[in-house]
Formats: C-alpha cells, structure tokens, sequence
C-alpha cells in the first residue's frame, strides 16, 4: 500500500491533472482499507490473535531490520482515518493552492505516506525512519505555503520534532543492544523486543526516550509550543493533516510502544503523565479561550483534548483506553473540520481575527450550522463523538486517579466557555464586515457532510470502533495489570538478573 | 633493496599514480592542453580504481618495512581514488572557464592523491611523514591556484605556514615516541609500549604532540581556525578534496595507528579524543549557525563531522570502524556533491557561495536545487539517504560500547546542525528576487553535472539499500585491523 503511494508520487511533478491524481489514489487507498475494515469484523471472530496482517521482507539483514508491517485493529482504524482525511486534504486544497501545485501534492503524498507507515509499521529502525519521513515535507507544507509568519513556524515544528525523534532513535538503539546481548539476536523487531526483560532503571531511561519523541508530537504541556505556531501558519490542508493526523501519530506511539515495551516504568511514571495530561486540557483550554486568532484558538483546543489522550493512556484501563483511540478518531474529525472552517472563512475574507468576524449566520447558514455541530462536538455534546471519547476516558481515569479526574472534568467545562466563545463571535452579535460571503460551494459541501455524518455516527454508534480495537486494547491492559500483580511475586528474581546488567553496562561508564 | 614481484604488485596503485603525475607534466612540457592533461589524469585514477576492485587484496601483505596492504588500507585507497577521480570530473570544466594555466593542476592533484594513498597504507613514522607531505605541499599550491583572486593567495599562505607548523609538531613528537620506544615502526612501538605499565611522561608528550599535527589536518577543535578561510579561499574544487581525501586519508591513518598502539587503554588519550569529540562538534556546529557563505558553513560542518566520525573511532571496536568507513564513504559522496554543485554554480567573477546565490534555485533549476537538498539532508542525516544510515551506524557503535555522553552529543549536535542546513533548503525554495543584479551566470557541462547526478543517486541508493555496502566493507575489513 504504502509502495502503492510511493510509486505514483513521481507522476506527480509535471501536470496540473495533479489533483485529480492524488485524489483517485487516496479515494483507492480509502476503499481498501474500508474494505480491510469489514473484512476484519469476520476474522477476529474466527482468531485470537490481535494482529490480522502480517508482511515480513529484510531490508538491512546485518543490522536486524527488517521491512516489515503489520496491521491490528488500531492501526486500521487509525489508518482509516488518514485516507479519510487525506481525501479531503486534497479537496481542501482544490482551491487554496495555485502556487507550484504539483509540488505542493508531491508534499502531501509524502506525509501521508510517512503516516501510513508509521501506524503499520513493526519494526522500530522502520518507525523512526517512518517517523522522519513525514516530517520534511511537511516542513515544506509549512514553510512554502504558509501564512505570513511561515519559515519561523516551519523551523519550529521541524525542530522541535527532529530533536525528540533523535532521543527515541537513542532509546531504539539502546533496547536493541540490550536485547542483543541478552539473547544474541540483533533485531529491531517489535515482537521480539516485546519480552526484552529490562532493569527498571534501563527501562526509566529509554522509555523517557520514547516518551520525548511522543509527547512533543502529541503535544503534552510544556512541549506544546511549536504547535500552535505550525497549526497557525500552514495552510488549511496542512493544518488538517497535522491536527488530524500528525498528533496522533504521537498517541499511537504510546499506545503502541511506551506501554507494551515498558510497562514497568510506565506504571511508575503514570501519575506524573495524567498530571501533565490534566495541566494539558486546563491550560489549553484557558490559552484557547484567550486567543483571537481562529486558527491559534483550535490549535490551543488541540492541546487541550490531547490532554484526554495522555488522561486515558495512564490511566491503564480497558475504558480509558478505548477512550483514548476514541477521542484520537474524533479530535481528528472535529478539529480538521475546525481548521477547514477558519481556512474557507480565510478564503472569504482574508483574515483570521475573529474580533473583526462576526454575524455571519445570517448570511452563510449552512457554513453555520455545519460549525456549530463541530463546536458542539469540541466541547462534548452528547450525541456526538466527542463526548464518548472524553466520557470513556474520564470514567476510565476515575477508577485509577479520581482528584485527577475532577480538574479534568473542569476541563470540560472550560471547552465549552471557548467553544461558544467561536460561535458568538463569528457567526452571532452584530455584523462588523460589509462583505458578500459566499455560502459553501458544492466542493466544500462535498468535504463537509461527510464529516458530519461520521462524527454523527460516532457519537450514536460508536460500538463498531470500539469493536475493532478490542482485542488490542485488552492486550496492554492484560500486560500492564499481569505485570502490577506479577510485580510483588517475583521482584527478587527480576532484580537478581537486572544487576547483572548494570554491572555489565556499568564498566564503560 | 630490490623489489621483489608481489611488493611490486601491491603497490602498484601507488606507482601508477606517480606515473601518471610525471606523465602530465612530460605532456606540458611538450604541448599544453588542457584536455589532454584532463584525460590522462582521469584515465589513470579509473584504471587504478579498477585495478583496485579487481585485484584488491584479500590478505594482508607487508611491504617492509613501510607499508601495509590490507583490506582496510584497499578500502580507503578505493575511497581516495574514487573521490579524485569525481573531483577531477568536476574540475575540468571549473578550470576550463579560468586560469591561463591549467595543466599543472592535474599533476598536484595527482600527487596530492599519492599522498593520501601512501598515508592509508602507511604502518611506519617515514612513510607517513612522506605521505603526509606529499599531501600537503600540493595543496598548498592547489589552495592558491587562482592566483588572480586575493582570498585564494590568502588561504594558500594560511594553509602553508599552519600545516608547515603541524608538521613540524608531528614530527617532534615522533621523535619524542622514538627516543622512548627506539621505533619508529607501528607495531615495534606497540610492542614496547605494551610491556611498560603506565605511558612516561616523554611518551604521552610525544603522543600529544603527534594528536596536534593530526589535529590540525583533521581540522578538529582546538585546531580548526584554518578550515573556513581555506575553504572559502580555495577552489570549490580543492576544497572539496580538502574535505574529503585529505580529511579521510588522515582519518584512516590515526584509527590504524591508535588501535595498534592500543590507544584505548589509556585513559589520557582516550580523554584528549572525548573533548575534541564534543567540542568539535558543539564549536563546528554552533558557529556554523552564525554564518552567511555556503562554503564556510559547509567547512563548520565539517568540522561537526569529524567530530562525530570520532564518536565512531572512540568506540574502538570492529563495529566503530565499519562505521567510520561507511560514514566516510556517504560523507564523501556528499561533500564532493555539495562542493560538485557550488562548481556548476560558480562562473568566472566567483565562486557560489552567498546565500543570495540560492535564492530560488529551486525554481530556477530545478535539478540542481533537488541535488543540493538531498546532500544537505543528507549531512543532517535524513532518512532516505546515505548521511542517515552513517549517521545510525556511527550511533550504533557508540551505543553498543556504551559512549552515552558522546552519543547524546551527537543526538543534539545533528539537531543544531539540521538548523542551518534547513536554512539553505529554505532559502532555495524562496521566490526568486525580481532584481537579477548581481546573479552568477555559470555554464554548464555535461561531465560535472553528470558527476553530481551520480553522486546524487549513490546517495539515495546507500540511503534505501545500504545492506551490500555494508557487506563489502565488512569483507574487506574482516581481519584486517582489529587484530
């Protein structure tokens, strides 16, 4: 698949059919997947094994790398939503961008292709290569077709996430030496490093590596600051991609690789990620509801629901956890479709300073009403899928950290303050622009009602998802709590065997 | 003493370009033409880098008491050859468009690879003083040969009275290391040292002394204030064989002569290589973020470089030297490409080293610009490119030998780096200026920009499939040095 989007990337440079091409084939993409995804219903019933596909070729046999991918629940679901949102990526962008359009597409592809491979990968020298690919073009997405203050926005995002990367690629390395010694196979597969026995103070040390690359994509609170700025200065495709996509690129990272490979260290540092994970939804929330900027006020709204992400991940319940890929999927709908909604107001009336907006609802009532289910979603109105995810995640959070939970539910209540705050200034109290705004053309028409429809759908069914990642979900949470009550039993055996580890690393100190 | 049949056979990559140096300046003295100084010099490197692939030595062969033909000397010899042979594709037309007289180049240039050939294959303190000489003093004059440019006569001079000073270290502390051990071969010095317990303190001056010269033509920190001048002085082509060969060449010699004497068992020299590690690659990086011109920033760069190549030499071990090589070979690749590209740039007036230069090259010539940005990516070590798989194999080795302060070094090292090397990616995927002032006018030829067309897709191709690379050094390798 991902070859499939590698191979066409080339045609992409010379004609202006770019977009038709990079539609076709996202819409391919989509379709199989979709078609992947009904599929799997049948055959998790018929076996117990999470993983529904397997692909194995070597790439770099003297170093253990191997070209290998495999599909679960999550990473389908997850791969779903990226086709999903790569298609109206595109259409976003039929319009917006005039300027060097086959590169712009080539970009596009690119990240996409970067994404789908980071959520089926499982081969961790594969992952960060993966992980890497996606950030250049997006780099160039930022920093080519911006707004105004776009290069400083472009080297933020792209330094920011290349320094986390690098610590991950230390702990990748360190795992895999670790490993290597203790069995004698060199590997950088998932499934083999997966029962790597660790010292707790080794697995500190790389899970805090892979920790930095994941929270600063998520972002967690003091790693954040490079988002708004990214979000605010690329264009609206860009920002739907990033919002939609790229963050989650972090919380699959944690769900898929900080719990399983160290759960250990993760049950320790548990409290700590759910704090930062709260300060993250109240900070952001405040942050969101003191900006002017549109697109600055959804980016800090991201912050904020990645807070539910890193609640529900620590939290280490069945519940929590399905809140968590719940609210992965429907942050990525409500938010990109935030972010579409600024960049066609952007493309009617050239700014994004919502104290100039205003009454709008009387002139362009579908745009209207189409923002106002999103903005209800965003704050977490029943019936929509938003509020499963954070209902899920904070009910999963109350049985492992209840005062926690409280300041996140605070939370809650602040996102409605700033997601009310959008409506009434931009489409309610008077009108202080003596435009003609164009209503919705039948392109956006096209983006936004399927939008609407899913996150309508997620909110009333939201049981075919949480069907999908069942058997995933079931397994970190059997790990983790196999591992709370092993961990009494047999501490002394553990510990016997981890000193001679650090005796042995301990030598070239 | 007479040279018997196999010492002949062994050295005769060595002798052919020697030959083909005096070859070249026999055809100047009967009819200048540049052409054929051109094609004289280009066909003997090929046929000494196919003599090299064809018969490369397998086994380790002694010519006493000099030199030493192994499979990791063969490697660097093929890496040098190979290299010249791309530089001088890129100088013919560079020269073409300048200098009155431009024979006499080719003969230096070949000298200067002698040097550097001599040098890897060195295991004696005369051969490579020898070797070393011949490599410098032709770039002495190689740095200064567009006279008619002021800041080319400059870095010449620099260059001169610097690496005379070098040499002269170098040579002091060989004699401070042969008064102590009585030898000057590498293995009789190994031999001596090793039934001593602690190294006197006469030895470790000698040493110290030595690390200076060898400093100095690494261009490492403390010894680094050359390196931008020259670069920025000196022909795009020669700095790029200032980058490569003679870095490389140096590089090679000081892994075979540390792990013979042993190095890594003293504590001291250890810690004289962990500092300049790390403050070459902060001092290298961090002034290159301070700097406008492509060439001085290329040459902070590489005084980054070096310093993580020394990461990968610290961590003594087979996999450290595997290393070292596969990120000479990909830093070679690009350091002759990226030069390679500032060749085509340049035209008559200077050479392309202002950012303005780059201004919307991305648009103007596409291929060019696509050229150059895999390069840089590659020096900030990307993925999809040879840069990265160097850059992970040198982090490997460090991590396996458990070097975690230089190895986070490195990790945030390659991150400031990746700062200005972004920088001129973004700068030629700017719009171009309307104003066309002062803009080069360069001509191209076919031979360079098929060079860096080469170079370029090595680059990918070691970046995608790097597994048969790494075979080939590994069975060239094996046996070799270590033991």
């Amino acid at each position: 698949m991902t070859g499939g989007v590698l191979a066409w990337i080339a045609s992409r440079w010379s004609s202006s059919v770019c977009r038709w091409i990079s539609l076709v084939a996202m819409i391919i993409n989509f379709v199989i997947v979709i078609v992947l995804w009904i599929e799997s219903f049948s055959f998790m019933e018929q076996t117990g094994s999470p993983w529904l596909i397997k692909f194995t070729e070597p790439w770099v046999p003297s170093f253990g790398i191997d070209f290998s991918f495999a599909l679960d629940g999550l990473s389908l679901l997850m791969l779903v939503l990226t086709f999903f949102l790569g298609i109206l990526a595109v259409l976003t962008s039929w319009k917006e961008i005039q300027y060097k359009t086959g590169f712009f597409h080539f970009n596009l592809l690119w990240v996409i292709a970067g994404i789908t491979g980071v959520f089926l990968t499982v081969d961790l020298f594969m992952f960060y290569f993966f992980w890497e690919v996606m950030l250049i073009p997006m780099y160039f997405l930022i920093g080519i077709w911006g707004h105004e203050n776009r290069t400083y926005a472009a080297y933020k995002f792209f330094i920011f996430t290349q320094a986390s990367g690098l610590l991950m690629l230390l702990a990748i390395l360190g795992l895999y030496f670790i490993h290597g010694n203790q069995t004698g196979t060199y590997t950088f597969d998932y499934f083999q490093l997966l029962n790597t026995p660790l010292s707790l103070k080794v697995a500190r040390w790389l899970m805090l590596g892979f920790l930095a690359a994941f929270i600063v994509k998520l972002p967690v609170v003091p790693f954040h600051t490079w988002l708004p700025d990214a979000h605010t200065e690329a264009p609206t495709a860009g920002s739907l991609i990033l919002a939609g996509l790229l963050l989650k690129t972090g919380a699959y990272g944690l769900l898929r690789f900080v719990v399983p490979l160290f759960p250990e260290a993760a049950v320790e540092i548990a409290p700590w990620a759910m704090l930062l994970g709260v300060v993250g939804i109240i900070y952001g929330a405040i942050l969101a509801f003191a900006q002017t900027d549109l697109k600055r006020l959804v980016a800090y709204t991201s912050v904020s629901h990645m807070g539910f992400v890193m609640l529900g991940v620590f939290a280490f319940n069945e519940l929590a956890l399905q809140g968590v890929v719940m609210q992965m999927i429907t942050h990525g709908i409500s938010t990109g479709a935030l972010f579409i909604l600024a960049g066609s107001l952007y493309e009617r009336i050239h700014t994004r300073d919502i104290t100039t907006m205003g009454g709008f609802w009387a002139k362009v009532p579908f745009m209207g009403t189409v923002a106002l289910v999103f903005v209800l979603a965003s704050l977490g109105l029943p019936g929509l899928g938003n509020f499963v995810a954070e209902f899920l995640t904070l009910i999963g959070a109350w049985q492992s950290n209840p005062i926690l939970t409280v300041f996140a539910t605070l939370g809650l209540v602040a996102a409605t303050v700033y997601s009310l705050r959008i409506m009434q200034k931009v489409f309610l109290g008077p009108e202080l622009i003596n435009k003609i705004l164009p209503d919705f053309s039948v392109r956006e028409k096209i983006i936004m009602v399927p939008l609407v429809v899913a996150i309508i759908w997620l909110g009333l069914f939201p049981q075919p998802v949480l069907n999908t990642t069942k058997k995933v979900i079931e397994q970190v949470q059997i790990n983790v709590e196999f591992l709370i009550e092993a961990k009494a039993s047999h501490t002394s055996d553990h510990l016997d065997k981890h000193q001679g580890i650090k005796s042995e690393g301990g030598a070239y100190e | 003493m007479l040279m018997n049949k196999l010492e002949f056979i062994n050295l005769l990559p060595g002798i052919l370009l020697a030959g083909a140096s005096v070859l070249v300046m026999l055809v100047i003295a009967f009819k200048r033409n540049h052409k054929l100084a051109y094609m004289i010099s280009g066909f003997s490197l090929l046929g000494v880098f196919y003599y090299l692939l064809a018969y490369a030595a397998t086994k380790t062969f002694s010519v006493e008491p000099l030199f030493i033909v192994d499979g990791f000397g063969t490697f660097n010899t093929i890496l040098i050859v190979i290299s010249t042979l791309a530089i001088v594709m890129l100088s013919y037309p560079y020269f073409e468009q300048r200098e009155e007289r431009k024979e006499e180049y080719y003969i230096l240039l070949l000298l200067a690879t002698l040097g550097a050939a001599m040098l890897v294959i060195s295991k004696h303190f005369v051969s490579l003083f020898l070797g070393l000489e011949i490599l410098s003093v032709a770039l002495y004059s190689m740095i200064a040969y567009l006279r008619k440019r002021e800041r080319s006569d400059e870095a010449g001079i620099k260059y001169l009275i610097l690496a005379a000073f070098s040499s002269a270290f170098l040579l002091f502390g060989m004699a401070l290391v042969y008064s102590e051990t009585g030898s000057m071969d590498f293995s009789g010095i190994a031999e001596t040292i090793k039934s001593k317990e602690s190294l006197s303190l006469i030895l470790l001056a000698g040493f110290g002394l030595m690390i200076v010269g060898v400093g100095f033509k690494l261009g490492v920190v403390p010894f680094h204030m050359w390196t931008p001048d020259v670069y920025e002085g000196a022909p795009a082509p020669v700095t790029a064989f200032i980058a490569t060969v003679s870095k490389g060449g140096m590089i090679a010699l000081l892994v075979r002569f540390f792990t013979q004497v042993d190095g890594y068992h003293y504590p001291t020299l250890v810690l004289i290589f962990v500092v300049i590690a790390i403050t070459s690659m902060f001092v290298g990086n961090l002034l290159a973020l301070r700097q406008n011109n492509v060439k001085r920033i290329l040459a902070y760069s590489s005084i980054a470089h070096l310093g993580y190549i020394l990461v990968a030499f610290l961590a003594g071990n087979e996999s450290g030297v595997e290393a070292i090589s596969f990120y000479l070979t990909a830093y070679f690749i690009t350091s002759i490409g990226a030069f390679g590209i500032i060749t085509i740039l340049s035209d008559t007036d200077r050479d392309a080293e202002r950012m303005e230069d780059y201004q919307g090259l991305f648009w103007r010539r596409p291929f060019m610009a696509a050229a150059l940005t895999a390069m840089l990516l590659s020096l900030a070590g990307i993925p999809l490119t040879a840069g990265f798989v160097g850059k992970f194999y040198l982090l490997a080795s460090g991590v396996s030998t458990g070097l975690w302060l230089l190895v986070v070094a490195l990790a945030v090292n390659s991150v400031i780096g990746l700062y200005y090397y972004i920088k001129i990616i973004a700068v030629m995927f700017e719009q171009p200026k309307v104003e066309e002032a002062d803009k080069l006018n360069p001509t191209m030829y076919v031979v360079s920009v098929s060079t860096v067309s080469i170079l370029t897709l090595l680059l990918v191709w070691f970046g995608i499939q790097p597994q048969a690379m790494i075979v080939w050094i590994k069975s060239l390798l094996a046996g070799s040095i270590m033991n």
